[in-house]
């Protein structure tokens, strides 16, 4: 008994919460069965949406990936001040809604924003291209890898770390043999959050892309696209092809992760 | 786990020497350079924006009461959000950790989806699960209950993913000893696990908070956005863009930001003070 | 060695996204930005335009989304040569940011494609009967319509209730009371319209004030919908214009008169909108205006066209609709 009522809530909360909508979203996609989702998703804006995503997200990843490895290194094993505003600073987009992300961006590169004069007489398409994207992408995940990292640094401590530099090894090759393969896969783990997250990001894209069919449109904004034209079934098609990719990705890393499996 | 006992462990703390310090100001150097460009930089021009009107226009947008209204609804359920999280998210990382039953590592994998599915699919499918065509006949689209809802799917992740690595590095030797030593469960619970998993919870409930009060992609399907009654701050600050006023729109989502802001600060240094006896 | 392959992958994504760049089509690119459903319609009316002999070698880029949102990315420097949109309003943002010319008003047909009306769509066999203005604030009846302060649709919407109601001989005070009442029965307020259609197709409510051109469209792709054209309506405008900024103005200018031929114009009817083509709007009268139908326009006395209204019913601090939206939710209301 004393095991059974945590599991019977907590598998309840999951279902009705996550379980049952995810199931949704497979049955709502193969209703009318498989050939209009493959016809949505092969076609030349889904093909192009989805490369977009692509570029936008191997963009952001590794620039997240290595801000998030410093950002937590610098926080938990290193002292200086204002670490809690540094904290909350990279928490932060976690709070901000995509449809304020979006405005910030226009007031920065707008053409009446603070950049928007030097870059047009330079001839920079920041917003309405792919830098625009990319930049509200990047952005928007922000967090995820320092988030992962930050615990798992605490948690291990730096004895390790202190027995390498007493046996002579420099700051840099102490951080990269030693600190960094310990903390490989915290940072898979947030690589993996980071990589769903820039997949899945609407809002700030929505406002920023100038939503250019066949140029400027994501996944994400050809899953709107397609709802907005009634396409129920296109729209259901690609969400699906977002919601695969992320379980896929799920997988990856539940097998890649035997430590915490081990119970 | 000495150290969770109280006993301080005794490190000797040592001047850093002039490479690491080098080594840290150049770390620093870039991880503010790129926080600077990426998000201080954007939260400034806001800022820049909210003043627009000036202190007077600021504050008039902020005190309407469609305002007022939707930041109350905000915060009201970001906390009733936060609070269930932090229960049921909790008791979901204990039963995945400690418990074992067939597909618990499937469940364990499908936690962390709301950070992967795209927000308006999630709004759609809560939608279609829990709205007017709902097959099981549960109705609460268009209401109060469907922006908790919301916010629920989209900060489920967060307590349990800050839990799971407390747990698992918990020593179950204290918990024995406790029990051999006659505790009863509940005190066990209460007294050795808790404590332990406090900052943990913590750190998820202000997560939770933060992503709470920004939230507007599922919420702004599934709620039905009448103003004064299931109107959003997002989506006031929206529509205030929509409607031709960004400054009101940059006032309203400052302050959403302070909020967000001092929510992370406060949990942080609660964090700290909770955490005090690990450091030496 | 993770590090290095990313590095990569950075690289070689970026070289990607700059020859994309680079590779620029020959001939003219028309860069055509318009708000949300006239998708299927402005394919169509492509394809047929570069058979021409003007359009002959003119290929055009597409971007449809909601049609305050589009005026204001052009606004912000979206790159585009005509904007298709929803409200003259929109046009007066593109106007204020120096893109338009303020007399826009005053090209072929007043600037305006085509037109619509703004019609009640309801669940099929109308189990509600609604079908005049007063059948909206029936109790019981549901109604769904954006909000008005961000959807160019609701502002149709409200000031064709408000012009039905002063048409049908009521004081201003009245109406503005059926506002009220309207507002009450009120379930969900969307951001634009297209969102409004789809939580009434997601089950919601009994009928929701739109388009009339949305409503065919929406039929057209399957949707169990049908729709009622109250008496009397509002003629609603669809504004197409050349921006000031674009470097093919004369090409832009060129699209928007072919636009306006008779061919072009029965396209757009078969669409569902209604043409303004004198011969077009003969031919297809009967489908969309019977006779004993009253339209009122924008630009009657009632309104005084669109920066007025806007001012008088929108203004988001001082707009008649926020006094009325407060007292159907806000405190005390």
């Amino acid at each position: 008994m004393r095991r059974f009522l945590p599991r019977v809530v907590a598998l309840g909360y999951l279902l009705v919460v996550l379980l049952a909508p995810l199931g949704m979203v497979f049955y709502r996609t193969f209703q009318h069965g498989a050939a209009p989702v493959w016809t949505a998703i092969s076609s030349p804006e889904a093909v192009h949406a989805f490369e977009l995503t692509l570029l936008v997200t191997a963009i952001a990843v590794p620039l997240n990936t290595v801000f998030g490895i410093c950002a937590a290194f610098a926080i938990v094993r290193r002292r200086f001040p204002g670490k809690g505003l540094l904290n909350a600073f990279i928490d932060l987009p976690l709070a901000i809604s995509p449809v304020v992300v979006g405005l910030s961006l226009y007031l920065l590169y707008g053409r009446t924003g603070w950049f928007g004069s030097w870059l047009t007489a330079h001839g920079i398409q920041v917003l309405f291209a792919w830098p625009a994207i990319a930049l509200a992408t990047v952005f928007v995940s922000v967090p995820f890898v320092a988030r992962e990292v930050v615990p798992t640094l605490r948690e291990l401590g730096d004895d390790q770390e202190q027995a390498a530099r007493t046996l002579g090894a420099s700051g840099w090759q102490t951080f990269r043999r030693v600190t960094l393969p310990s903390i490989r896969w915290a940072v898979v783990y947030g690589v993996v959050l980071t990589t769903a997250r820039c997949l899945g990001e609407y809002g700030a894209v929505a406002i920023v892309s100038g939503r250019v069919a066949g140029k400027t449109e994501t996944m994400t904004l050809l899953v709107d696209d397609d709802y907005q034209n009634f396409d129920l079934s296109g729209a259901y098609a690609a969400a699906l092809v977002l919601a695969a990719i992320a379980v896929v990705v799920l997988v990856v890393m539940t097998l890649t992760k035997p430590k915490e499996e081990a119970a | 786990m000495a150290d969770a006992l109280g006993i301080a462990a005794v490190r000797p703390r040592r001047a850093a020497p002039r490479g690491e310090r080098l080594g840290t100001s150049l770390t620093l150097g870039v991880v503010t350079t790129f926080l600077g460009i990426v998000v201080v930089l954007p939260i400034a021009a806001l800022v820049w924006q909210s003043k627009g009107q000036g202190a007077h226009g600021f504050w008039s947008v902020v005190s309407s009461p469609e305002a007022v209204a939707a930041l109350e609804l905000t915060l009201g359920a970001a906390v009733v959000v936060a609070l269930i999280n932090g229960v049921l998210g909790t008791i979901t990382a204990w039963v995945l950790v400690r418990d074992s039953f067939p597909g618990r590592s499937l469940v364990n994998a499908v936690i962390d989806l709301p950070f992967a599915l795209p927000t308006i699919v999630a709004g759609l499918t809560l939608l279609a699960l829990y709205g007017p065509s709902s097959p099981v006949g549960v109705d609460v689209a268009f209401t109060r209950a469907a922006v908790v809802l919301a916010l629920l799917f989209v900060t489920l992740p967060f307590v349990v993913r800050t839990v799971q690595p407390v747990l698992h590095e918990l020593d179950v030797e204290m918990e024995e000893a406790a029990r051999s030593l006659g505790a009863r469960e509940p005190t066990v619970f209460r007294r050795i696990v808790l404590p332990n998993l406090l900052p943990g919870i913590l750190s998820g409930v202000a997560l939770a908070l933060a992503r709470a009060v920004g939230e507007i992609g599922a919420v702004v399907i599934i709620s039905g956005n009448n103003p004064y009654r299931t109107e959003v701050a997002s989506v006031f600050v929206m529509n205030r863009i929509e409607s031709g006023d960004p400054a009101g729109a940059a006032a309203v989502a400052v302050v959403l930001l302070c909020i967000a802001f001092a929510i992370l600060l406060a949990i942080g240094g609660l964090r700290f003070l909770l955490t005090r006896h690990e450091r030496a | 060695m993770i590090r290095r392959i990313a590095l990569l992958l950075v690289l070689a994504g970026a070289l990607a996204a700059s020859c994309a760049a680079a590779a620029r089509s020959s001939g003219t690119t028309l860069n055509l930005v318009a708000y949300s459903t006239p998708k299927p319609v402005m394919s169509v009316l492509i394809g047929a335009y570069q058979k021409t002999a003007a359009g002959k070698g003119v290929s055009f880029t597409q971007s449809y989304g909601p049609s305050g949102a589009q005026a204001r990315a052009i606004a912000a420097g979206q790159p585009a040569d005509i904007a298709f949109l929803s409200t003259g309003l929109d046009v007066d943002t593109l106007v204020d940011a120096g893109l338009v010319a303020a007399n826009w008003g005053h090209l072929p047909y007043g600037g305006i494609a085509a037109d619509s009306q703004v019609v009640f769509v309801v669940r099929p066999g109308n189990p509600k009967h609604i079908g005049t203005w007063s059948d909206l604030i029936k109790p019981g009846v549901q109604v769904v319509t954006p909000n008005p302060f961000s959807s160019g649709s609701a502002k149709w919407n409200i000031l064709a209730a408000y012009g039905a109601m002063r048409k049908a001989g009521k004081t201003d005070k009245q109406a503005v009371g059926y506002l009220k009442q309207l507002f009450q029965h009120v379930v969900s307020q969307d951001s634009s319209g297209a969102n409004a259609m789809t939580t009434f197709l997601s089950g919601k409510g009994d009928v929701v004030i739109t388009y009339e051109s949305e409503a065919i469209a929406a039929r057209e792709t399957g949707a169990n919908i049908q729709f009622v054209v109250p008496n009397p309506t509002m003629l609603i405008q669809l504004p197409m214009v050349p921006l000031k900024s674009s470097p093919n103005y004369a090409k832009a200018t060129q699209f928007i008169q072919w636009l306006h031929t008779t061919a072009a114009q029965e396209m757009l009817a078969r669409g569902g909108y209604q043409p303004v083509e004198k011969a077009a709007l003969q031919r297809y009268r009967s489908k969309f205006l019977p006779k004993g139908r009253m339209l009122f326009r924008i630009t009657d006395k009632l309104f005084g066209g669109w920066r007025q209204a806007n001012k008088t019913w929108f203004d988001p601090n001082t707009g008649r609709m926020v006094a009325i939206e407060r007292s159907v939710g806000g405190p005390g209301g």
